[in-house]
């Protein structure tokens, strides 16, 4: 059988077209750059649409005006970059709107660097845009899921009519693995809410604003209800080696594979220990954790960023068993051995006699 | 709360609906502007426009941040409403994916000339096919009378309580005048919402917009000078007066920019899904055919499970030796992954990549203490010759690098990489050479296999003959 080796960047927009995408809009930003550039070499090619806007800003509201039309539609940056798109991420939520965002994150905060980091898991699954709401958030490890996950992203945001991130990192998006492209979508489900300049459409209003403060507070406990059948319906993760497990490792995007290889070393010394990748950060598999509570003894977390998915850990953990960190940043990534050692250190005493 | 009245209008347009069943309380007939408010004239002129180019069902009014927030109570055609001034950029994502809609962006002059500035230039500058409404009022009317970008020179707004200083706050901006030195617009007038005339004048300036759009000529926009009485402090006839003698001077009427006789039309399509041309350009990337199993017979157990650093100077092919030996790899089925160093660690000229190969699913595609090291050229080797883990292999650019390793416990390989590529007559195809010792020196695959792989994943043929003598001199190099 033929296969590619790909960069998880071009596997995604890849993954994009797959899914129906013809529509880009962006600001270029290492190292996310080359998502735009291959949606520009492509895009026009198969008659879709790319812009270079004038800045985030400017593209996420392009999102906008594209997804009120009902069209599969993207765009893609760093972390410096979502900061700026994020009121735009506000108003795609207070107006249901379905939109794929990817955020290929770097270090910060500031300017920080363009090494890769997960400093934005609080600023892109706990908000950071106002209001009360909710993104589905989704975490690649290999140019494959780049692809996959793109694909999935686009589905449920139009299925829940919310907008999906596909948080990723630089390596995620730099590295090179064997691909195999699913087939493509060949129909894109209607959507009778959209404004598609039509006499069957020309009642249809998209629309954030709830002036009555009942109004609003029913728009939101709706969209709420939303995300309890999302959270029910769509939590997905990777299980590693936790049926025996003392140790639980937890780890998301390229931390999952780094955590990969130091299990293989201290599975070899005797070590039970496993792995749960969380491949979708909200809905969080937090029920999940809870059970592993039940059986291991203790968990770590590692994150490239100074502890912020280690908090969701915490909450599903509940502070029934202890939950250790090891977080590098500012574009450091840990090597194999150091997370060997941080495994040995959290590793459980009692698990140790056993 | 007013009604549309104000211009010489004998009908009601069909592109406002009679009643406003969006406005809370359903139902009414009276508008949310204050008496005396340009808002609703202009509504009016603009519905009579979409009514006589027949144009409502395909017309999208996006409705800004604004005294016309709720622009969508009113006007009967799909509707938008959007983030303060980010108007243009909507209209943009819209009308691309519609492009047989007509796209209405209506906006203040806080929304289009202060918070989105940078939208509509850019919107302008890209000639999107869209018609702006901009309504200067000299004052931000919604939040209660704040200064504007156009609040002119002593003017007092809240915010300038002591009379706008220009010195200080800047002059009024002239977004008409700014916007027509750009080369896409089409067509860019100043009109004012004062007596009859002056509005039989803007009406023909909407129509004329609209109809830009219509014919697909390009980006069009018509500034309005419009009342806010109550922020001006003023009865409505005070308001229409300080128009004529006080904005009408500082931002004069007129038509700005009108190229529509010399435009052709523009036409563009709505995205189309074309599977047929997905396909064809999926089948285009390169791709290797599977062959074998993975299972390193025949490979010194040293040498099996490589984890390879590759490192030169940037256009020494340092990237595509990686990925040529991570393809050779994958066409006999191993797991491979491949990464290069980016941003400031491939800054400064220097390039280096990851190469990971196993039987097994590859863990992390990091290579912090390579197995393997191919140093194309001397800082390479010297940086990279500590990390190489006892027992590995240093395979290096000797023609470069006239240092040794020093290192006693690895394999060292020296190979004249540069010298045999120029005898070749191509200094590039150094990294080959050293491909081909490295491959030769391990055992792990043959110089066919690399022939059989760069068949296949190279577009450009026309260097394959180059490149195989490449590699079989490097495979020669090492015996
Ligand atoms: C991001 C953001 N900043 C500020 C505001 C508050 N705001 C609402 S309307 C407005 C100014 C409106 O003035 P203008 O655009 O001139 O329209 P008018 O009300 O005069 O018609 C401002 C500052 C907002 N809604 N959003
Ligand atoms: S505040 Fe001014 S702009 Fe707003 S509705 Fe009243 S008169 Fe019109």
């Amino acid at each position: 059988m033929a296969v590619e080796l790909v960069k998880g960047n071009d596997a995604l927009l890849r993954g994009a077209v797959l899914a129906g995408c013809r529509t880009f809009y962006g600001y270029p930003i290492t190292p996310s750059s080359e998502i735009a550039e291959s949606a520009a070499a492509l895009l026009p090619q198969l008659g879709g649409t790319f812009v270079q806007s004038e800045c985030e800003v400017g593209a996420i509201q392009m999102v906008y005006g594209a997804a009120s039309a009902g069209e599969r539609v993207m765009t893609a940056s760093s972390s410096p970059g979502i900061s700026l798109k994020l009121e735009g991420v506000s108003y795609l939520v207070g107006s249901e709107l379905p939109a794929v965002i990817i955020d290929i994150m770097r270090g910060g905060p500031g300017l920080g660097n363009i090494a890769p980091a997960q400093g934005d898991y609080f600023q892109v699954v706990k908000g950071g845009g106002h209001g009360d709401y909710r993104l589905i958030v989704l975490a690649p490890n290999s140019p494959q899921e780049m692809c996959d996950l793109a694909m999935l992203a686009f589905e449920l945001a139009d299925r829940y009519r919310n907008p999906v991130v596909v948080l990723s990192d630089g390596f995620t998006g730099q590295m090179m693995e064997a691909v195999e492209f699913p087939v493509p979508v060949t129909s894109i489900p209607p959507k009778d809410w959209a404004v598609r300049a039509t006499p069957e459409t020309s009642g249809n209003l998209i629309n954030s604003i709830r002036l009555m403060p009942e109004d609003l507070e029913e728009h939101v406990t709706a969209l709420f209800e939303k995300y309890a059948s999302i959270e029910a319906a769509e939590v997905r993760y990777e299980e590693v080696q936790t049926a025996d497990a003392e140790l639980v490792v937890v780890g998301y995007g390229i931390v999952s594979r780094l955590l990969r290889a130091a299990l293989a070393r201290v599975r070899d010394q005797g070590l039970r220990v496993g792995m749960l990748r969380p491949i979708t950060l909200w809905p969080y598999p937090s029920q999940r954790l809870a059970e592993l509570a039940e059986t291991a003894s203790g968990f770590l977390v590692a994150e490239l960023s100074t502890g912020q998915m280690v908090e969701d850990v915490r909450l599903a953990v509940n502070g029934r068993r202890p939950v250790a960190f090891h977080g590098r940043y500012g574009g450091a990534v840990p090597s194999v051995d150091e997370l060997v050692k941080a495994i040995e250190a959290a590793y459980p005493a009692e698990g140790r006699s056993a | 709360m007013s009604t549309m009245t104000g211009g010489a209008v004998l009908q009601w347009p069909e592109s406002l609906y009679r009643t406003f069943h969006r406005k809370p309380g359903g139902g009414q007939e009276s508008t949310h502007y204050c008496p005396g408010c340009g808002h609703g004239v202009l509504h009016k002129l603009i519905a009579e426009a979409m009514d006589d180019l027949a144009i409502r069902e395909r017309t999208v009014f996006i409705s800004p941040v604004g005294c016309s927030v709720f622009g969508y109570y009113y006007f009967d055609c799909g509707n938008v409403q959007v983030a303060h001034g980010r108007a243009p950029a909507v209209a943009t994502g819209i009308k691309r994916a519609l492009p047989h809609s007509v796209v209405i962006s209506y906006q203040g002059d806080g929304d289009l000339a202060a918070i989105g500035t940078s939208n509509i230039l850019h919107a302008a500058n890209r000639g999107e096919p869209i018609t702006v409404f901009f309504v200067n009022n000299a004052i931000y009317g919604m939040t209660g009378g704040q200064m504007a970008p156009t609040t002119l020179d002593g003017q007092r707004t809240t915010t300038s309580p002591r009379g706008r200083d220009t010195m200080d706050t800047g002059s009024p901006l002239r977004v008409s005048e700014l916007l027509s030195t750009l080369d896409a617009p089409v067509y860019i007038e100043r009109v004012a919402l004062t007596d009859a005339k002056h509005i039989m004048t803007a009406r023909r300036a909407v129509r004329k917009a609209l109809k830009a759009q219509v014919e697909g000529k390009g980006f069009s926009l018509v500034e309005v000078l419009s009342p806010c009485p109550i922020n001006w402090k003023m009865d409505p006839a005070e308001s229409k007066a300080w128009i004529t003698d006080h904005l009408m001077p500082a931002f004069p009427l007129g038509v700005y920019k009108d190229v529509l006789a010399e435009r052709e039309p523009q036409t563009r399509l709505a995205p189309q899904l074309a599977l047929d041309k997905v396909a064809e350009l999926f089948a285009a990337e390169p791709s290797v055919e599977r062959t074998g199993e993975p299972t390193w017979d025949g490979v010194a157990d040293r040498y099996r499970e490589p984890q390879v650093k590759i490192a030169g100077f940037g256009g020494q092919g340092v990237l595509f030796l990686g990925s040529l030996l991570a393809n050779v790899a994958l066409r006999r089925n191993y797991h491979v992954t491949w990464l290069p160093a980016y941003g400031p660690e491939s800054r400064g000229g220097t390039a280096n990549c990851n190469v990971v190969i196993s039987a097994e699913p590859v863990a992390s595609p990091m290579v912090t203490e390579p197995s393997v090291l191919m140093a194309l050229n001397a800082p390479s080797l010297e940086r990279f010759e500590p990390t190489v883990t006892p027992g590995g292999v240093i395979v290096y650019n000797s023609t470069l690098i006239s240092k040794t390793p020093t290192r006693q416990d690895v394999e060292v390989v020296a190979v004249p990489a540069t010298a045999i590529a120029d005898e070749l007559g191509e200094t590039r195809a150094a990294n080959l050479v050293l491909l081909g010792a490295y491959l030769a020196h391990t055992g792990m695959f043959s110089a066919a296999e690399v022939e059989a792989t760069m068949d296949q994943v190279l577009k450009s043929h026309g260097m394959l003959e180059l490149n195989r003598q490449a590699v079989a001199r490097g495979f020669a190099a090492t015996t």
